[in-house]
């Protein structure tokens, strides 16, 4: 278990930045992870009370405060209504009520953990981080980048008219994910992200038809050729939750599902 | 540091070392309904209220409840002996150690969820483990509580 030496709940991001800088300071989000990691932290330095616990909806996009919690993602009527309950979807598995209460987006993106259900499901969308240092990155680059020492102060999904589904499999109700899949169709491009490989998630394009015309073409056959070449685009390994080939299984199940759910919507 | 918030509707002004968890905090005020069972957030035993929000105090900082409200069973006495006994009617409690977690999350669905649908009710209440009972009994005893307590609102509003 971590141990605490001091708490500081600063006053601005600058202040948070500066703390931030050496080694032995942390930034605690819902610390619901960070509690049990080893070692010693010298200043957990406490965002709280910087008004980031918001999800701000406008007609261009979703602006999620890194404080915001789980719990408020699953809630949210905007995100469930815009992204056909996708977001909920994979929030809410996550261990239980008072967890995701807890929890916090901008903890559960920095983090990058290759478990996060939360990560894989912005992947297959148009998101973005807002650091306080590096500006604005596409949430695809930021999964790729070194940690460093910079603050995640949002995250910003795009409102591109995308349809998108969350799916899971998990050995237990609220255990970690063994394969996380999140499915998306925005302008004739399918998009594939898959999590809990068990390495962090991933995001490919996996078809590119003319716009607007994605689902019309979806067919019994296609959806099954579509799933196959997800399977085989991802890299997967092994752990105590599974095999990477039942995880490369898993996940042409999955795509699979997703498919024919956004095609069964739309029909 | 000195931490100054509400417990249990009472200003509480108490002293703690910075790294300090909640859980412990609590504890030491004399709230020994709030149990440490896994202390790795998977449990439930720790469920307190903070600002009226289910939380696990077993990772929650106690500095961080500065200036708001903290809510433990010892704060909810009646609605959670009320609650009790329709768990003890249904056989619902073994070794009774998850109980107070429990009932707190329950009390706190009670208020979030007007008609909760079983499936509901189950996903709400997924992060209170109990190794006893096996959760048919708590099902019960939840449904029932929740239709008795739809029953005395809707006399409630003939009444009126």
């Amino acid at each position: 278990m971590i141990t605490i030496q001091n708490y500081r709940k600063v006053e601005d991001l600058a202040e948070a930045y500066e703390l931030n800088q050496k080694k032995a300071n942390r930034i605690v989000g819902g610390m619901m992870w960070l509690r049990m990691s080893k070692g010693r932290v010298q200043t957990a330095i406490d965002l709280s009370g910087l008004g980031l616990d918001t999800i701000e909806e406008d007609e261009q996009e979703f602006r999620i405060g890194c404080m915001t919690t789980l719990r408020q993602l699953e809630l949210h009527e905007g995100l469930q209504k815009y992204f056909g309950g996708a977001v909920r979807e994979s929030v809410r598995h996550i261990v239980g009520t008072q967890f995701r209460n807890g929890a916090t987006v901008g903890g559960s993106i920095f983090g990058r953990f290759g478990f996060s259900d939360v990560l894989t499901c912005f992947l297959a969308m148009d998101s973005y981080v807002e650091l306080y240092q590096g500006g604005i990155v596409p949430l695809r680059e930021f999964v790729q980048m070194e940690r460093d020492r910079d603050i995640l102060v949002r995250l910003i999904v795009k409102k591109d008219g995308r349809k998108a589904v969350c799916l899971s499999e998990r050995a237990c109700s609220t255990d970690f994910p063994i394969l996380v899949c999140a499915v998306s169709i925005s302008e004739g491009r399918v998009e594939v992200a898959i999590g809990a490989r068990p390495m962090k998630a991933e995001v490919v394009t996996l078809a590119e038809m003319a716009e607007d015309q994605a689902l019309a073409e979806l067919t019994e056959d296609k959806i099954e050729e579509l799933a196959e070449k997800a399977a085989e685009s991802f890299r997967f390994g092994s752990n105590m939750r599974g095999s990477a080939q039942y995880r490369q299984h898993l996940a042409y199940v999955l795509v699979k599902r997703g498919l024919k759910k956004l095609w069964k919507e739309e029909a | 540091m000195e931490i100054q918030f509400i417990l249990n509707g009472k200003k509480t002004t108490a002293e703690a070392a910075d790294g300090t968890m909640l859980l412990l905090l609590l504890r030491s005020l004399g709230c020994y309904s709030v149990k440490c069972g896994c202390e790795t957030t998977n449990c439930g035993l720790c469920t307190v209220w903070i600002d009226g929000v289910p939380s696990l105090s077993c990772s929650v900082l106690a500095a961080r409840v500065e200036g708001k409200q903290v809510t433990t069973l010892e704060g909810l006495q009646e609605e959670a002996e009320e609650f009790a006994a329709f768990l003890a009617a249904e056989g619902a409690e073994q070794c009774g150690f998850c109980s107070p977690g429990f009932v707190m999350n329950v009390l706190a669905m009670v208020r979030e969820l007007s008609d909760p649908t079983e499936e509901e009710i189950k996903e709400y209440l997924a992060g209170n483990l109990c190794r006893c009972t096996g959760y048919m009994g708590q099902l019960r005893a939840i449904k029932k509580y929740m239709s008795q307590k739809k029953e005395n609102a809707d006399m409630g509003k003939e009444g009126v």
